[in-house]
């Protein structure tokens, strides 16, 4: 093991979080910085030479190589637990930007009322009626205390879109139904298809709100406050599981990077797999890593700030042996606790027209809020929380989507007539689809595998994650919305009703999990206080969605961006000033 | 070391013919490697001649040539498949393969210790060393008695692969696939047509990665495997 020269702060991770945790330190204090990055560097003049479905679309070249790490999965504690072997319901990134890099770019700000979940659903309905197994808390941090870090991470990405509630005041052609807003989105919305303008036209008939899905891809060109001018989107369908070719979708290549690189005080070290974080009495001395050699190194700092995805950030508390393991048989302990999965899904339409829906942008697409949160709903059928539905073009691509057929049109999915069927209907198919909150439960959470284990021997993390009758409840409610609009849209909707199926590790769902580092404002049911800040060792700090105690109907970037800069003006105007607990 | 295999065809199955658009236009096809009796010789990165013959066939029987359009034989997709199972992909090198291998609920999804070279391997001696001189009829009975394996649904879904991915990786040859759905392939921009031609046909001529960037693309199978 060879000793590193100290640094001041160790970021493990060079993604979203962590490079945006390092601009704010390097450009507003004199530390000097340094981001490990298990991955490879990026070139972005390769993401041109990057448009093949195949590669990047169905072999996930962007992905972490599932080969070296997984985790495992099990419906409940009754059932052993086995491998993701393959992608899979989420698809982690790796390399610098991370999943940052590949992600589709929609960017929501998350409802007041998820912020305090676990009040609003007591004042709501009384403690009584809530299930027994609901795990869903506070975060400690209000929607109010957000505002202005979710502007400042719109302003960075220059967010497309358009707002429905500004100060308050409502406002037609936006979504309505949003959390009040101090300033219009950066850049007007995307341009947007045959298909989505035929949804947006039937809501509207129907009596609902349609707003453009707000856009980290560029709806025109764009100069941010950091002086960095990126262009605007092309349409060209290669967005999600792809980085851009133009740059139009923001990634922390085309907008941190040319940042940080002006800085002396950062640096970004690749292919530098970190495995232990190293304690002692209380404080972090440093982290252990491993380079693509294989050497291992211990870098010594004085602050460490964990900033990888979900997986990663619970993975190496477990390993580094911080905090207490949370115990869904007595409910004590707390890391791991409150897994999540947004709960996604599409429901398909389809038209005797064609679509021409090959061209698209990551968030192109019109959606509806009008029963986000609780709005609308009773709770008296048991659906306590719902969440958009939207119609997304994100660019059809020519393996991905031959062969979506309704129902009956052909008997085999092979052979002559289920040919003629593909071509018939080819092009002519899109999908409504519903985004849910995931509500936590006790008995979902993630701890350590005790018998499969990652390429240098390290256990895997264990998932334990089944749907309840709640996520059921909110498919049904949208589909039950679906059969209402669709017709409208002159398209039939698939009759095939959404099936109460486990949860399953095979079919994309989103790369949004969440929890098991969850924030709170009191450490016996969270790992980290409001500002991130780890409960029990406090020159550690644990960023990203790890944190949150259940997740929202919207994606969960732009949320993760504002809780970044909210705790990284937490630790510059507070923590650096008097080191000690924030909370 | 393994002899070099080559599979050959008429050169008048793949490319060099005259294929028509989704819109009925005509579209020439060059045909590369045609040797002098027309036969397009092709060098074989995994199967031998004969393996390749059986996997051709089946494709075939998948995605058919007939009067909707051209098929898997036109396609080359036995190329296609050939390639991706002598690259990284065939030997497993991006899938989790570590034991203990055991039986699970269908939610976990594939999880035996077969890589794709393997059970191609056993899929092949299942459908038997002359299933291409079965006549059609024969060979859709034993196709469909295999339907539920594993062979069978990555052949499956290697066929449409094969069909409608960048020529770049063998199959799609001469954008036949491209053609035949009315793909316009990875175009620079839709800027000024994505809010336009509402439920009209609009089908841009297709090109590939190649044609559009000037440059040759870097498929993943020609890494190491």
């Amino acid at each position: 093991m060879t000793n590193l020269k100290p640094v001041d702060v160790a970021i493990v991770g060079g993604g979203w979080t962590g490079l945006a945790f390092a601009k704010e330190l390097v450009t507003r204090t004199s530390l000097n910085v340094l981001a490990l990055e298990r991955g490879a560097p990026r070139d972005l003049a390769s993401y041109a030479m990057d448009m093949d479905e195949l590669d990047y679309n169905i072999r996930l070249r962007m992905m972490q190589n599932i080969a070296e790490e997984t985790v495992t999965h099990r419906h409940s504690p009754r059932d052993p637990a086995v491998p993701v072997r393959q992608y899979g319901s989420f698809h982690p990134g790796t390399g610098v930007g991370g999943a940052g890099e590949h992600w589709t770019g929609m960017c929501f700000r998350f409802l007041p009322s998820v912020f305090n979940l676990r009040t609003h659903l007591t004042e709501k309905h009384g403690a009584a009626r809530l299930p027994a197994d609901l795990a869903v808390r506070d975060w400690g941090v209000t929607y109010d205390q957000l505002e202005p870090h979710y502007w400042y991470a719109e302003q960075m990405m220059g967010v497309s879109g358009k707002a429905g509630n500004l100060r308050g005041k409502l406002i037609d052609g936006g979504n309505i139904f949003e959390s009040p807003r101090m300033h219009e989105y950066p850049t007007p919305p995307l341009k947007h298809s045959y298909a989505s303008h035929l949804f947006e036209e039937a809501t509207r008939k129907l009596g609902y709100h349609p707003y453009p899905t707000p856009a980290a891809n560029l709806s025109q060109n764009y100069t941010n406050p950091d002086g960095v001018t990126r262009a605007a989107c092309a349409y060209c369908g290669y967005c999600s599981r792809f980085g851009c070719m133009v740059g139009a979708k923001s990634q922390p290549t085309n907008t941190l990077l040319p940042v940080l690189r002006k800085h002396k005080s950062f640096q970004l070290r690749t292919g530098s797999w970190v495995r232990r974080i190293v304690h002692e009495n209380g404080r972090a001395t440093g982290v252990q890593f491993t380079d693509a050699a294989g050497e291992e190194f211990f870098q010594p700092a004085e602050t460490v700030i964990l900033a990888s995805f979900t997986l990663n950030n619970n993975r190496l508390l477990y390993l580094s042996k911080i905090g207490t393991p949370y115990d869904p048989a007595t409910g004590k302990g707390s890391l791991g606790r409150n897994l999540t999965h947004q709960v996604e899904g599409g429901i398909r339409i389809f038209f005797d027209k064609p679509l021409n829906a090959f061209m698209g942008a990551g968030s192109l697409g019109r959606r509806i809020s009008d029963f986000d949160g609780d709005n609308g709903l009773t709770g008296d059928d048991g659906l306590l929380r719902y969440g958009m539905l939207s119609l997304n073009g994100n660019g059809d691509l020519p393996i991905g989507a031959f062969g979506a057929l309704p129902p009956g049109a052909s008997k085999s999915n092979w052979g002559a007539e289920w040919k003629a069927a593909s071509l018939q209907w080819r092009d002519r198919v899109a999908q409504l689809n519903m985004y849910g909150e995931h509500m936590a439960y006790r008995q979902n959470y993630i701890d350590l595998d005790p018998t499969y284990t990652d390429k240098f021997g390290d256990p895997l993390l264990r998932f334990t994650l089944d749907w309840t009758e709640h996520e059921h409840k909110q498919r049904d409610f949208a589909y039950n919305l679906a059969t209402k609009i669709a017709p409208v849209m002159g398209a039939k909707i698939d009759p095939t009703r959404p099936s109460k199926a486990k949860y399953n590790v095979i079919n994309y769902q989103s790369t949004h999990i969440q929890g098991g580092v969850t924030m709170g404002p009191s450490p016996d049911v969270s790992v980290v206080n409001p500002y991130l800040q780890h409960w029990d060792v406090s020159n550690l700090w644990v960023i990203g969605a790890s944190s949150f105690p259940q997740t929202a109907s919207g994606n969960p970037t732009l949320t993760v961006l504002a809780a970044t800069y909210w705790a990284a003006d937490a630790m510059i105007n507070k923590y650096l000033k008097n080191p000690g607990k924030l909370a | 070391m393994k002899r070099r295999e080559f599979l050959t065809i008429p050169a008048g199955a793949l490319g060099g013919t005259l294929l028509y658009t989704l819109a009925r236009e005509p579209f020439r096809v060059e045909a590369q490697n045609v040797t002098q009796d027309g036969n397009l010789k092709v060098p074989l990165r995994f199967f031998t001649a004969a393996e390749a013959r059986v996997i051709a066939s089946a494709c075939e029987r998948i995605f058919p040539s007939d009067s909707t359009g051209p098929g898997a034989k036109e396609a080359g997709v036995v190329i296609y498949i050939d390639r991706q199972l002598a690259g990284p992909y065939g030997a497993d090198k991006y899938r989790y393969t570590k034991g203990p291998w055991v039986e699970s609920f269908p939610e976990h999804g594939y999880q035996a210790k077969e890589n794709p070279r393997e059970t191609y391997h056993q899929g092949i001696a299942q459908l038997g060393q002359n299933f291409d001189e079965l006549p059609a009829d024969q060979q859709i009975q034993k196709l469909q008695s295999m339907e539920k394996t594993h062979f069978f649904q990555l052949l499956r879904a290697h066929t449409i692969e094969g069909m409608f991915s960048d020529p770049m990786h063998g199959g799609n040859a001469g954008l036949i696939g491209w053609q035949l759905i009315g793909y316009p392939g990875p175009r620079m921009s839709y800027r000024d047509d994505v809010d336009q031609h509402f439920g009209a046909e609009w089908r841009p001529k297709p090109a590939s990665l190649e044609q559009i960037m000037r440059r040759p693309g870097k498929p993943w199978e020609d890494e190491k495997a």
